[in-house]
């Protein structure tokens, strides 16, 4: 089947959609194109430790949308799928060091973790403080020597808010570092497809996946996942998904937690409030209690359908770095 | 000695890059089909991408410093291809300009002394050993039969040559191996049976290194 999206040429998708993002968000976001950040349009904000996150394009509206006040400072957009290169992340780091050094939010995928790296290196050779946190909450995949690690997912929308948020009350780099490995510690998630996604670049589809079947424990690049199964009912899902994620950290009863369903990019919210329900009632039946959530379409997988579901153990002060103000253009509460 | 040149010059090196970057184009498909099976998909694309940046800041180059050249490459790479691929990559041709710095010919144990200094850049950069299924496993057959070469005193045509066949088997031996690393390594034992992305790409490297070595 042919290729059907709404694009002018494959090769211009990212710069296309910048411009979009750069007309529709200029008021308070800038975007440069050589090489391609998106930096909040008052950085850097002297004083406040910077904080920037990238990866390849297709998850919008990570990590672009959440550019703003009380998030991000910066974000570095790479080709579909595929890495951001370093000279971005310098240039964005850059950018936001107000003079309180810069934290890298890395998701654990080899080619972001290598880019990133090297990113540090060079903005460390420029005298600039960095530190880099590197989210891996993905249950799906095995951690062990054997693979390249747990791949960064969900939890990443959620550092960076939390991080987002510490930094703006004027925390050190040392603290809001060690902030986002305990957010990281403390989520767990897990995903799975109904269907796969095309990049632009590949015109066919990531994975042949029939009619009558779903893919369990996919990461957010079309990467085909661990189990391959007959399609189910939501509850049966929720269950399979909310089963792992609970029992890998794991939560117990008495807990508090955030939820956050995510929709693939190509779920509609109709579906991801079903999802929410079954994760509610998962959750009620072990004695584990939702106190905030997120459902929508946060980290997504160009028009894949499907869903992810994260968790992260509350405490107060998570509960409170999470309700602080929040202005970008995907989350926006309080400000 | 029997063919090509007995040392490669600089017009040796930008004729390498220029055949790898014809290689590259060719054989993009082919490329993003390997790695939409085990990977993204982006493998083609991404390199296509940054060897048409490296051939656009070697045009016009003056003076005959390989290592300069070699590095000016490396950058080009870094901060174009994205990916893996590009620190990958990028560091292999950084550390190979670092070796070859200022030297305007190579024989053959030149080659082979840059050529390992790129693939232990490589594997400091991406902690592969042998046998993870990654470009790696091209590179360090390549680079011991180039070694071998050297010792059995070939001229630098012929070991690169011998070099691209031993790259050439290694790229073959990757496909019953199970990925450790990379994306490829989330698919456990579902990534058996498919040929490597990285290692297909690094044959046509030294394929290219053999053909221009040989016709300069």
């Amino acid at each position: 089947m042919a290729m059907k999206k709404l694009i002018n040429a494959p090769d211009d998708v990212v710069r296309e959609a910048l411009e979009g993002i750069e007309l529709a968000y200029g008021d308070r976001l800038r975007v440069s194109y050589d090489p391609a950040i998106v930096v909040r349009g008052d950085a850097p904000v002297q004083g406040k430790v910077g904080i920037i996150s990238g990866g390849g394009s297709g998850h919008e509206p990570m990590h672009g949308g959440f550019v703003g006040p009380g998030m991000l400072d910066a974000a570095c957009p790479g080709e579909v799928f595929t890495s951001p290169t370093p000279d971005q992340m310098l240039e964005a780091t850059k950018a936001v060091n107000g003079g309180a050094g810069v934290l890298h939010i890395v998701k654990n995928y080899t080619g972001d973790v290598l880019n990133f790296e090297m990113a540090a290196d060079l903005a460390k050779g420029e005298g600039i403080e960095v530190e880099s946190v590197v989210t891996n909450d993905d249950v799906a995949v095995q951690d062990s020597l054997y693979t390249a690690g747990r791949r960064g997912v969900g939890i990443t929308v959620i550092a960076e808010k939390i991080c987002g948020a510490a930094a703006a009350e004027g925390r050190s780099l040392a603290e809001v570092a060690e902030l986002c490995r305990r957010v990281n510690g403390e989520g767990r998630s897990m995903g799975m497809a109904l269907t796969p996604c095309t990049t632009p670049g590949s015109g066919q589809p990531s994975f042949e996946l029939g009619d009558d079947e779903m893919e369990i424990g996919i990461g957010i690049h079309g990467e085909p996942g661990r189990y391959r199964e007959p399609l189910a009912p939501s509850a049966q899902v929720v269950d399979r998904l909310a089963s792992a994620v609970v029992e890998d950290l794991p939560y117990n009863s008495g807990d508090n937690v955030l939820a956050f369903v995510n929709g693939m990019g190509g779920t509609p919210l109709i579906e991801l409030f079903v999802v929410y329900r079954d994760l509610h009632h998962f959750l009620q039946e072990r004695g584990i209690t939702i106190t905030r959530r997120l459902v929508g379409n946060y980290i997504t997988s160009l028009e894949m359908a499907g869903t992810s579901i994260t968790l992260l153990r509350l405490d107060d002060e998570l509960t409170r770095l999470w309700d602080a103000p929040v202005d970008t253009p995907a989350l926006r509460w309080g400000a | 000695m029997t063919d090509g040149s007995t040392t490669i010059d600089h017009a040796a090196i930008l004729d390498w890059m220029r055949r790898f970057a014809a290689e590259v184009e060719e054989h993009r498909e082919e490329l993003v089909r390997l790695d939409t099976a085990i990977g993204d998909g982006d493998h083609g694309t991404n390199l296509n991408r940054g060897m048409k940046k490296v051939l656009e800041k070697l045009d016009g180059t003056e003076g005959d410093d390989i290592g300069a050249t070699l590095k000016a490459v490396g950058m080009a790479l870094v901060s174009s291809v994205g990916g893996a691929a590009g620190p990958l990559y990028g560091t292999l041709f950084l550390q190979m300009g670092t070796a070859t710095a200022g030297r305007s010919t190579l024989d053959t144990a030149g080659w082979a002394d840059a050529l390992e200094a790129g693939v232990k850049g490589v594997q400091a950069r991406g902690k592969a050993e042998a046998g993870d299924k990654t470009m790696i496993d091209a590179l360090l057959p390549a680079l011991e039969a180039l070694r071998t070469a050297q010792a059995e005193g070939d001229g630098p045509a012929a070991a690169a040559s011998r070099s691209a066949d031993a790259a050439q088997e290694g790229m073959t031996a990757t496909i019953p191996l199970e990925a450790r690393r990379g994306r490829a390594s989330y698919l456990g034992p579902r990534s058996v049976g498919h040929q490597d992305p990285g290692a297909t790409s690094t044959h046509l490297l030294l394929r290219s290194a053999a053909e221009a070595f040989a016709s300069n």
